[in-house]
């Protein structure tokens, strides 16, 4: 490769593709410390000349973020601790245990990853609306805490475990309750992971349905709250652009923390394909 | 219970213990069931709640396609076919459709031939490549929400960085968003860069399950990279980039974030997409049955889409 295409033009081609990709964050960031003046400036600057850290303190006045931050923690790490359990004690039926109707149980679990969420909406809503759940943590959290694609994720997990471990304990007169908790968990340490990150960020990204179900300001998720920034009647982008950040910065630690586990996770479905 | 209280008690306490214990676990159809009964208990958390949030709303959507409700859900009578015949002779739906499809021819080519140069632009295990296949996933853990409201400032008019590349290239500013010409092609630049995150991961773990040998083999051939790429690599990847195909247009058929939030819908519904216009029909216009009926078009659209992949991927274990 080396002789067709020098290594420096490869790294040139490179940056620029890497500063391209990365553009909008960059620009997100460098606005958020600027002061309301340079961001607003026309021709625009490209690097705030200088570090405005105040806007992270000033936005909570313009916004209520903290509430909103508050919040999506919240139900992101119930939706995350609940779909741990459900779905690592589905996967561990599935995997080991021999049981009346598993084949077809199982083709309904699959089933729901086929039906996508937007189709349920109207009746979800409904039946939020119906148990007065509207604008409540129950509401945001409930209907995540099943997931079939960590059920699935696991399941193929636990396949992989040595069936001599299963042998070994059985031996030694563990029931399916004692093999699941001191022998499967802590072996099934990287696929949990896997299923934290995910649930956590998708909780962390929801859109659609805190949109549908919560409309005060004391229960709002941050996607919602970082989407009102926009409609404040207001010139200060440095603010607005503090805010988002904020909401971003969980999301990117969980990039730089948790790549490998978030390629492993993608990757379960395209290789089955 | 064990066998310390056996040696401990009488005789004839340990006759009338045991063949009890022994009906209840230690014969092979006790056994069975007390497995059964423990296999429900593990799936019975998930399985509750698929039956109230998966199985029966799918049920309710066909119920509800089938009535009229009024402005709180409620259903006020048997509608028959009318919502779907009502859909079927509304050109905004028509419209809804058409846009859907214009969204996935826009941003699913688009987003894997970027994603596919990137990858294999930055295909190694050299340790500097590292930093590059970090800046080229990053998209993927940002939501939809705070990239469009990103976004929504980078398209501003007047002061937005887009227009002002564009005056630095001495072209006239664009109207992004307000532009009935462009709405549509700029909600597809946002979307085509929020999904490059995960067309890259996929294109790179498919790129990286390539055994270095066919490279290596080919090179001693003397194929240079461009076909090296062409040749060897982009026909082993294909079924990667099959899978890959599928879930884009499946998730192109379900954007709808974007929408709400750059355009909502506008100019002109020339961004109205499939589920932004159910949104709009059930929780703006409060007509569930109708929206139901839309949902359950959204539903087979994708069911078909999947169906398609599984036969594909059957194929590929008979061929293989």
């Amino acid at each position: 490769m080396r002789r067709y295409f020098p290594a420096t033009v490869h790294y040139i081609v490179l940056t620029i593709c890497a500063f391209a990709v990365m553009y909008p964050v960059l620009y997100a960031i460098a606005t958020s410390l600027m002061s309301m003046g340079e961001a607003s400036m026309y021709p625009p600057h490209v690097i705030p000349h200088h570090f405005n850290l105040r806007n992270f303190i000033d936005v909570f006045d313009l916004v209520p973020i903290a509430t909103f931050i508050g919040n999506t923690f919240l139900v992101s790490i119930v939706v995350m601790l609940g779909q741990l359990i459900t779905s690592s004690m589905a996967a561990y039926a599935f995997a080991r245990m021999n049981f009346k109707g598993k084949n077809l149980l199982f083709a309904a679990f699959m089933a729901t990853m086929m039906i996508p969420w937007e189709v349920t909406i109207i009746p979800n809503y409904l039946t939020i609306r119906g148990w007065d759940w509207l604008d409540s943590y129950q509401g945001l959290i409930v209907p995540f805490l099943a997931a079939s694609f960590g059920t699935f994720l696991l399941r193929q997990f636990f396949m992989q475990l040595p069936t001599e471990l299963f042998e070994a304990a059985r031996m030694d007169g563990c029931g399916h309750v004692r093999i699941f908790f001191s022998h499967v968990l802590p072996l099934s340490r990287p696929a949990i992971g896997t299923l934290a990150v995910y649930s956590f960020l998708q909780m962390w990204n929801a859109y659609l349905w805190p949109l549908l179900i919560t409309n005060s300001d004391r229960m709002r998720t941050v996607q919602i709250g970082v989407s009102m920034l926009q409609h404040q009647e207001t010139t200060q982008w440095n603010l607005v652009f503090a805010g988002i950040v904020l909401v971003i910065l969980p999301s990117l630690l969980m990039l730089a923390l948790g790549l490998k586990q978030l390629v492993r996770g993608m990757t379960v479905g395209a290789l089955k394909g | 219970m064990n066998r310390l209280d056996d040696t401990l008690h009488l005789p004839h306490e340990k006759v009338q213990v045991r063949p009890a214990q022994l009906r209840g676990a230690r014969t092979i159809s006790g056994l069975k069931w007390r497995e059964n009964l423990l296999a429900y208990i593990f799936l019975g958390p998930s399985l509750i709640l698929f039956m109230i949030f998966f199985f029966y709303p799918m049920i309710q959507s066909v119920y509800l396609s089938l009535h009229s409700t009024d402005l709180t859900g409620r259903v006020n009578g048997f509608a028959g076919l009318d919502n779907f015949s009502y859909l079927f002779n509304n050109h905004l739906f028509f419209n809804g459709l058409k846009v859907t499809v214009y969204f996935a021819l826009l941003t699913v080519p688009t987003g894997i031939i970027l994603a596919l140069i990137l990858a294999a632009l930055s295909n190694g295990k050299s340790k500097g490549l590292t930093i590059f296949q970090f800046a080229f996933s990053l998209p993927v853990v940002l939501s939809v929400g705070s990239s469009s409201v990103i976004w929504m400032f980078l398209f501003h008019p007047s002061l937005g960085m887009l227009n002002y590349f564009l005056s630095l290239l001495h072209l006239s500013p664009i109207n992004w968003l307000v532009d009935p010409k462009w709405a549509l092609l700029s909600v597809s630049i946002m979307t085509v860069w929020m999904n490059l995150g995960f067309n890259y991961i996929i294109l790179s773990s498919g790129l990286r399950g390539i055994p270095d040998e066919i490279r290596e083999s080919a090179s001693i051939d003397g194929a240079g990279p461009l076909r090296l790429f062409g040749q060897i690599l982009l026909p082993l990847l294909s079924p990667t980039l099959f899978f890959l195909v599928i879930v884009s247009v499946i998730s192109s058929f379900q954007a709808f974030g974007q929408v709400n939030i750059l355009t909502h819908g506008g100019p002109m519904n020339s961004t109205s997409v499939l589920v932004f216009s159910i949104y709009q029909e059930a929780f703006e216009n409060f007509r569930f049955g109708t929206g139901s009926a839309q949902a359950l078009v959204l539903f087979v659209i994708i069911i078909m889409l999947t169906l398609i992949q599984f036969k594909w991927a059957e194929k590929k274990v008979h061929y293989q």
